[in-house]
């Protein structure tokens, strides 16, 4: 394992659409323990996405606590997609790669996600509140969008038209 | 002459452009900007800058001086010992609202304040009619003495003619 280094914005991994995995291999799981050990080393952090480490693939680790009411704790989720989500609600988010800055930011209040798990296999989740914020903004990093693109108004909370990529505005 | 911080503000009744040709002279003479806040309060334009110059607080004047005459703006500058990177995040936020009176402010801030709550963002509205203004506060900060405090002190706040409602911020990071 290794720990790697955060890359911090601006850098064009981080606003580049990621690549599927398509191979599950010893370099896939050497990704996973790295991101892991990079993770671990990031007090407060409860997700990060393979960009954020200088390898563009669809590959997000998410780490919020079971105890925090049906959590799911550690997970891997390799080429996530959000296949249906219910309501919206406001939350403050703070990002590694940008560093000194947390803003408000509008997400779902629930996903279902679609995604593989370390060997391949399809899985699917449910993520309500805090949890699913984690994995939306993780989600995010895969397609080259941090949550700088999706602040909303300090002072009003607007919710902003904008057409997401699902569609789903 | 190493560059130093300035605290840039500046009122004045509002109009179109003025944030662009402020900017745009202090930008031709050779300032930096830090951080910035722009609001309009009672149709008034109101703006703090910080400003970084190579030059003195009189040189800085007199590089804005056409812009302030055109746009009829009144400033102020201050040489300020400026901390760029140390964002304090606050943990809770407080919304109060009521039929506007005087002393909202300072009864709701007094409290909170004695609570052990530091404030690090206050917005507030007057909004409703003339005849019956709404007040509406929001208040965001650390809870140095916990929530549990700050509860208890809008708890005695509340049913005065104003509703205050507290909620955590949980920041998440990723």
């Amino acid at each position: 394992m290794t720990i790697r280094d955060i890359l911090l914005h601006p850098s064009a991994c981080l606003k580049q659409v990621a690549e599927s995995v398509l191979v599950f291999d010893d370099s896939l799981q050497q990704l996973l323990s790295d991101l892991q050990e990079t993770l671990e080393l990031a007090p407060g952090c409860v997700g990060i996405a393979a960009p954020q480490i200088d390898c563009s693939q669809r590959v997000v680790l998410t780490a919020v606590k079971e105890s925090q009411g049906g959590c799911h704790g550690r997970l891997v989720l390799i080429n996530p997609e959000i296949i249906q989500h219910e309501g919206q609600v406001r939350g403050r988010e703070g990002c590694l790669s940008v560093p000194d800055f947390t803003g408000n930011v509008i997400r779902s209040e629930w996903v279902r996600v679609r995604a593989q798990d370390r060997d391949g296999r399809q899985q699917s989740f449910e993520f309500s509140g805090f949890e699913a914020r984690v994995v939306q903004h993780e989600i995010d990093h895969l397609d080259g969008l941090l949550f700088l693109d999706r602040l909303v108004s300090r002072r009003h909370d607007l919710f902003r038209r904008k057409v997401y990529r699902d569609g789903g505005e | 002459m190493t560059k130093k911080w300035y605290m840039l503000t500046m009122v004045g009744k509002d109009r179109a452009g003025i944030v662009s040709h402020v900017t745009a002279a202090l930008y031709d003479g050779g300032c930096h900007l830090g951080e910035a806040t722009m609001a309009r309060l009672g149709g008034n334009f109101t703006i703090m800058l910080m400003v970084k110059f190579d030059g003195s607080r009189q040189a800085l004047l007199d590089q804005i001086e056409p812009v302030v005459q055109s746009m009829d703006l009144h400033v102020h500058i201050d040489s300020i010992d400026a901390k760029l990177h140390y964002h304090l995040v606050p943990d809770v936020r407080v919304t109060v609202y009521g039929a506007d009176r005087a002393g909202i402010v300072a009864q709701v801030t007094t409290a909170l304040t004695e609570a052990g709550l530091n404030i690090l963002d206050l917005e507030s509205d007057v909004a409703g009619t003339e005849q019956q203004p709404i007040y509406v506060m929001t208040i965001e900060g650390q809870a140095s003495e916990g929530i549990v405090s700050l509860q208890a002190a809008l708890d005695i706040i509340s049913g005065q003619g104003i509703e205050a409602s507290l909620s955590a911020i949980e920041t998440m990071l990723a």
